[in-house]
């Protein structure tokens, strides 16, 4: 893994409409068979795209079926996205179709704790900004969004927006230190001593 | 100032404060099962990293074992797959397994409490967002993604933000045919489905002191519903009682010692809390999902609301209800169910099943519904025989399957067709989440499931739990 850095995302959009989008959406339970996450981003959103029984249902194309935007690294989504199931088939898949920043009103805690495990940042914006944002792509899809984490901002047709990413993550994706697992495996020694500490690991 | 448990729990588990300004927390018990694990154990392969503590990490299989036919290899290659890749990396790394045929077999959040691996005072970790269930202990359970258990297998650690707590509350005492399940749903419609992010819910107030270690659990178990990624009940004597005899447990003196250590760790009389919730149980009635997340519910007597009633963003509600095929100001009672199943980490436990048996005790499942009954562990379903549990529930028209995940998620056998509408126990009622993309899920206690199966359609069943055994319904 090393220490890669990841100071900015920059490509074009993908605007995803919704508060509330759950895992299950993203990415249904019948595609976690499988013992790797490789060939997953063929199935995101599956059940309510092109040729599915819901879809036929829906209205309009679904984003992630809409041509403008295939290639898209930048997904721009609205409230408590990822909720649901702690599956990181979600982010994976996500993250392996292209996209390597999220910009939302708000992400569920775990989906975002697992997109900041593979590198993946999900800023968010207010209401306001994350709706033109979504307007802008929409009218023009070729334009660059751009997430810059240094400086909290996303830019897009020259116009610039707020971003927040706590500071610790923002600065953990800049230095490399969001690959946790190497920093967890420093120092054993103090890892050991809380477990002695603990009654039930020690033996009561 | 007292210390909430979570606090205290916290403070005791940490390690260091990492660069990023997380906290490295040590992991006292890491559950894994087959789904959620294969890739984490590759990426320790391709490093060369041991599984730091293998006993303090314990595997059973649960998603996508089939309920009926058992016996291997399954025809399901993709299933047969997963189930091998667990049993080897249990092998390789040295990894105590409950598998297919042990006795201890079962949904990973029924079995972990029930072999006394789940203890209060624990920081407990497994890849399924509802570990939240071993709340109920006292212990501080997180849902993880599969980077974060590759992170747990190989440093018995995890690097996490600080969470607040909400204290919630529930006073007095819950009216007939009202139950556990019906106070969390509740909950998560008053406080929304992402009301929760950034909390650890403290379930406490008279209402959750009296219950059961089960109904706990499904309090607990659904608290990642309500977007709290812990939930939690104070470790008292109910706790304890529950956890003396059992195989994990301390035993002899060690146990006295543990239940004083226990009893500790609860939050202090005067702690601080973040924010403070009351919910009246006398107030309570048994509730029905009526949308596509569990916020989205009403009272089994209330009628489906528009989005303005219902507080959410309208075009949520009404996408909501087109996928349902429901109507704003349509009674919830009286809709026709095809599908109803007992079952899931929220509601498979032997207090469940008995209190779904006693509704269909002398009745009969309506001739157009397909009910099943799916018990949570291999152990439950025995403890249920016993009882002549089974008896009753196939005397009624139920299917008696064995453990596993089930009709809970769309991975296994077990699946909605088309559009079926499916009362059931489980957790989530989210868009194609019973494995028909099409399929509709009404979120209820299994009683109210029992009620439904009999009756063919929702209904409410306060009107059934004080009728004498055998009465029409
Ligand atoms: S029963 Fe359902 S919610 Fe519980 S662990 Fe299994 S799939 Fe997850």
């Amino acid at each position: 893994m090393g220490a890669r850095t990841i100071v900015f995302a920059e490509g074009r959009g993908l605007p995803m409409r919704g508060d509330d989008i759950d895992t299950d959406r993203i990415m249904p339970a019948r595609f976690l068979r499988a013992v790797t996450f490789e060939g997953l981003e063929r199935h995101l959103f599956e059940d309510e795209r092109a040729g599915s029984a819901a879809a036929a249902q829906a209205h309009g194309v679904h984003p992630f079926d809409n041509p403008h935007y295939r290639g898209a690294s930048v997904l721009v989504v609205n409230r408590n996205f990822g909720c649901g199931s702690s599956r990181e088939h979600a982010p994976q898949a996500l993250y392996r179709l292209g996209i390597r920043a999220v910009v939302g009103e708000s992400f569920s805690e775990i989906f975002f704790g697992n997109a900041v495990l593979i590198g993946m940042p999900c800023v968010t914006a207010s209401p306001d900004d994350v709706h033109e944002i979504m307007e802008r792509v929409e009218e023009r899809p070729e334009t660059v969004v751009r997430v810059d984490l240094p400086s909290d901002s996303c830019e897009i047709d020259g116009v610039t927006y707020d971003i927040r990413l706590p500071g610790n993550v923002r600065d953990a994706f800049i230095t490399g230190a969001w690959d946790t697992t190497g920093l967890l495996l420093d120092g054993y020694a103090d890892v050991d001593a809380v477990a002695a500490r603990l009654p039930y690991v020690g033996g009561f | 100032m007292g210390k909430t448990l979570l606090r205290k729990v916290w403070d005791l588990h940490t390690v260091r404060t990492l660069p990023t300004g997380q906290t490295q927390l040590f992991i006292g018990l890491h559950l894994i099962h087959e789904v959620t694990t294969p890739q984490a154990f590759d990426a320790l392969r391709a490093r060369g990293w041991r599984v730091a503590r293998p006993d303090r990490t314990f595997a059973t299989v649960d998603h996508i074992v089939p309920t009926r036919e058992r016996r291997r290899p399954f025809l399901d290659v993709m299933a047969e797959d997963m189930i091998a890749s667990l049993e080897r990396n249990c092998r390789d790394f040295g990894i105590p397994l409950a598998g297919l045929d042990d006795d201890r077999q079962g949904i990973v959040h029924v079995i972990g409490p029930e072999l006394g691996l789940t203890q209060p005072g624990m920081t407990i970790a497994c890849g399924d967002s509802h570990t939240s269930t071993h709340g109920a202990f006292g212990a501080v359970a997180f849902g993880i993604g599969t980077s974060q258990v590759r992170d747990v297998l190989a440093s018995q650690c995890l690097a996490l933000e600080p969470l607040r707590v909400r204290r919630i509350r529930v006073t007095g005492a819950l009216p007939a045919g009202v139950y556990a399940k019906d106070v969390v749903l509740t909950i998560i419609q008053r406080l929304g489905v992402g009301g929760g992010v950034g909390y650890a819910y403290e379930y406490a107030g008279e209402a959750i002191e009296r219950m059961s270690m089960d109904e706990r659990m499904t309090i607990c178990n659904m608290s990642i519903e309500g977007g709290a990624r812990v939930g939690y009940v104070n470790p008292d004597r109910t706790t304890a009682d529950y956890l003396e005899g059992r195989p994990f447990a301390p035993a002899g003196g060690a146990f006295d010692r543990a239940r004083a250590w226990w009893t500790s760790m609860a939050s202090d009389p005067d702690a601080a809390y973040d924010d403070d919730v009351e919910i009246r149980a006398e107030e309570l009635t048994p509730v029905v999902t009526w949308g596509v997340n569990p916020g989205q519910s009403v009272g089994v007597d209330a009628t489906i609301p528009s989005g303005r009633e219902a507080g959410m963003d309208a075009a949520a509600v009404a996408d909501a209800l087109a996928y349902m095929q429901l109507q704003p100001g349509q009674p919830i009672a009286g809709l026709r169910v095809d599908v109803a199943f007992i079952g899931s980490c929220t509601n498979s436990r032997l207090s469940d099943l008995r209190e779904a048996a006693r509704i269909v005790s002398g009745r009969r499942v309506a001739p157009h519904v397909k009910a099943l009954v799916v018990p949570g562990s291999v152990s439950v379903k025995r403890a249920a025989e016993r009882e002549g549990l089974d008896q009753i529930f196939r005397a009624a028209g139920f299917e008696w399957r064995s453990a596993g995940c089930s009709m809970c998620l769309g991975m296994n056998p077990d699946k909605l067709e088309g559009s079926q509408v499916c009362a059931t126990s489980s957790n989530r009622n989210f868009k194609g989440r019973q494995g028909s993309p099409t399929g509709r899920s009404l979120l209820m206690s299994p009683a109210m499931v029992a009620a439904a199966a009999v009756a063919g359609e929702v209904t409410d069943v306060r009107k059934l739990v004080n009728q004498p055994e055998g009465a029409a319904s």
